[in-house]
């Protein structure tokens, strides 16, 4: 079976640091791998590398077998590779529908032949003239909770609301490949389950592909089909989760001291 | 809004009674404007409004939705005029050549807005700004220069279609007695059109393709990281201005029957235009009418309030000095400052809010 997503010796250079460094590795459909390191090793890179926001030094990024690594960060986004942001991305002055319902627009947008006409009535129609796009935004934003803020501006949301809309954008994609870069991050003890429950649903559905980014080892545990943990730029280990975790390596690469290899669940790096 | 209204407006209506009440008026007023007033400055000032709320508008499509600087949009609005102008000059004043000479300019202006976009649009928002501004100033000297073919800083006076003409006398009204002539033809047309022009503004900005322009304004990286091509919507919605612009300035050199450099190249354009936009509030598109109506009657008009004013202060000292006709200008930017100072959204945007406020 081709793997979904493979990067093979995928390197990139800032001047003399190399952030990510020849990092070989495939992912394959219904697996949720999670990528763990201390700070600065280099998983943010390797996600901008995966979906085109940074070019890559060296190295390749092939989705179903084609090799991808030329093509912008949008026709990397079009072919099937999601992304949730670390650092929340979205678009203050619309409402939270309008931001999700642009996602649903890009979807459907993908789905049909380029051309002077698919060009012509996107610019003729009314953006709520489609009841079924504008239900389908509606849907996602329920799956996190938001339905009572559709028509709030996402300026005026709370930093948690605004999260979960990271998230909802990236399922509204309908991607093949969901890169989750962590998602939890910055919310609120009572909001996380609200997400996690969300990976948990679509790994259930079995043909999805995530890759996940996340430093809270216990959301790795209960998600993870494997981990693969990245150590300045490097891929310095790759396999089970509970084979990874009791590694020599992760114990002094990612928890830092084999003084605290005893401690369970919740470890922060 | 009843269904009707809503389909026109394409469900983005005003949302604010005061500026539903301002909009009506001022609709209304152009729309009666030859029965309304006596003489040629107050119908000259009412096709300039209409003219200028379509070359705000389209501007507004660029800056307020798009988030795109351009210093080159009375290059297209000269271009419209010229188009038409030269074609009635050359060809006579026939439909035809007047057609002719828009299908051209229309042309002309998408090839010139392409190039623009395609060499310019993914640098930053200030090169592209700059840009604009070198190629418009070229655009304006070379007008200038081929005056065999233009009539350079003098311009070319044109007649225009018989039925358009102000000598045509088509009909009396029945009960005023008043002749509906040509010029007042004329006016409807441009009315018309430019209510019709706005009104295909309002849908495109209310599109799945507005909406996507409007993604690339808050956040162009994430509007790209979504699968939408940040450079092609960019430079369609460059064209679709630049369209709109075209067509401005066609309606102008059909009312003035008459193009050259300062009535629609002069840099002092793209400044009101500018100026109309923020005022009225960007990103409305009813900021334009709201924008080109004050504006407009603030430059016909303010002149001869000061006259009033310092006439009125005649004895006193200073005042006069201070209303004095000839600073006309002072005391527009000092209205502009001001409107800046106290509506920072545009008045449109404020009034909006004020409007949002007290549904809360």
């Amino acid at each position: 079976m081709t793997p979904v997503l493979e990067t093979r010796d995928l390197t990139i250079r800032f001047g003399g640091h190399v952030a990510v460094d020849g990092v070989s590795c495939a992912f394959n459909k219904g697996t949720l791998t999670a990528i763990v390191g201390p700070n600065g090793a280099g998983k943010t890179t390797y996600f901008n590398l995966i979906s085109g926001q940074l070019p890559a030094s060296a190295g390749t990024v092939q989705l179903d077998g084609v090799d991808i690594s030329r093509d912008t960060p949008a026709a990397r986004a079009r072919r099937g590779i999601g992304r949730a942001f670390q650092i929340t991305s979205l678009f203050s002055n619309l409402t939270a529908l309008e931001n999700v319902r642009l996602a649903v627009q890009a979807r459907r947008r993908a789905a049909m032949p380029a051309g002077p006409r698919r060009t012509l009535s996107e610019i003729v129609t009314r953006w709520d003239s489609d009841p079924s796009l504008q239900a389908r935004a509606r849907d996602y934003l329920a799956d996190v909770n938001l339905v009572a803020k559709a028509d709030t501006p996402v300026a005026a949301l709370p930093h948690g609301d605004k999260r979960k809309l990271e998230v909802a954008l990236m399922m509204a994609l309908e991607p093949h490949v969901f890169m989750f870069d962590e998602p939890t991050a910055g919310m609120s003890i009572d909001e996380v389950p609200v997400v996690l429950d969300l990976i948990h649903k679509l790994k259930a559905r079995g043909n999805a592909t995530i890759l996940l980014v996340e430093h809270k080892m216990d959301v790795v545990r209960s998600l993870a089909d494997r981990i693969i943990v990245l150590h300045n730029g490097r891929l310095a280990a790759d396999g089970l989760p509970a084979v990874v975790i009791a590694s020599p390596v992760v114990q002094e690469a990612y928890l830092g001291t084999r003084s605290r290899a005893g401690r369970k669940g919740g470890a922060h790096a | 809004m009843s269904g009707f209204t809503n389909t026109l407006l394409s469900g983005d209506g005003p949302r604010s009674r005061v500026l539903t009440a301002l909009l009506a008026v001022i609709v209304g007023v152009l729309a009666l404007a030859p029965f309304l007033f006596d003489g040629a400055q107050a119908i000259n000032t009412a096709a300039k409004i209409c003219v200028f709320i379509v070359l705000a508008a389209s501007y507004d499509l660029l800056l307020g939705y798009t988030g795109i600087v351009s210093f080159a949009h009375t290059m297209f609005f000269g271009i419209g005029a010229y188009g038409v102008g030269l074609a009635f000059h050359f060809w006579g004043p026939t439909w035809t050549a007047g057609l002719a000479g828009l299908g051209i300019a229309l042309t002309a202006g998408l090839i010139l807005a392409l190039a623009i976009g395609f060499v310019s649009l993914r640098v930053k928002a200030i090169f592209y700004a700059m840009i604009t501004l070198a190629v418009a100033s070229a655009f304006a000297i070379l007008a200038g220069q081929l005056s065999d073919f233009t009539g350079g800083e003098d311009g070319r006076s044109f007649r225009v279609p018989e039925l358009l003409r102000p000598t045509t006398m088509l009909f009396q009204m029945p009960l005023t007695g008043m002749s509906v002539t040509g010029r007042i033809a004329t006016y409807y047309l441009i009315a018309l059109a430019a209510a019709a022009i706005f009104l295909g503004a309002l849908r495109i900005v209310n599109s799945p393709f507005g909406r996507v322009l409007q993604a690339i304004r808050e956040n162009e990286f994430r509007a790209g990281a979504l699968g939408f091509d940040v450079v092609a919507y960019r430079t369609i919605g460059n064209c679709l201005a630049a369209a709109m612009a075209v067509l401005a300035g066609a309606l102008y050199a059909l009312w003035l029957r008459y193009v050259g450099p300062d009535t629609t190249l002069s840099f002092a354009i793209m400044l009101d235009i500018l100026l109309m936009v923020v005022i009225g509030g960007m990103g409305t598109l009813y900021g334009s009418v709201i924008g080109a109506t004050i504006f407009i009657l603030a430059q016909s008009y303010l002149q001869k309030l000061m006259v009033i004013a310092s006439s009125a202060f005649k004895g006193v000292p200073l005042l006069p000095d201070i209303f004095h006709p000839d600073r006309w200008l002072l005391w527009l930017g000092v209205l502009f400052v001001l409107s800046v100072y106290f509506f920072p959204t545009g008045l449109v945007g404020t009034l909006r809010a004020r409007a949002a406020l007290q549904k809360d």
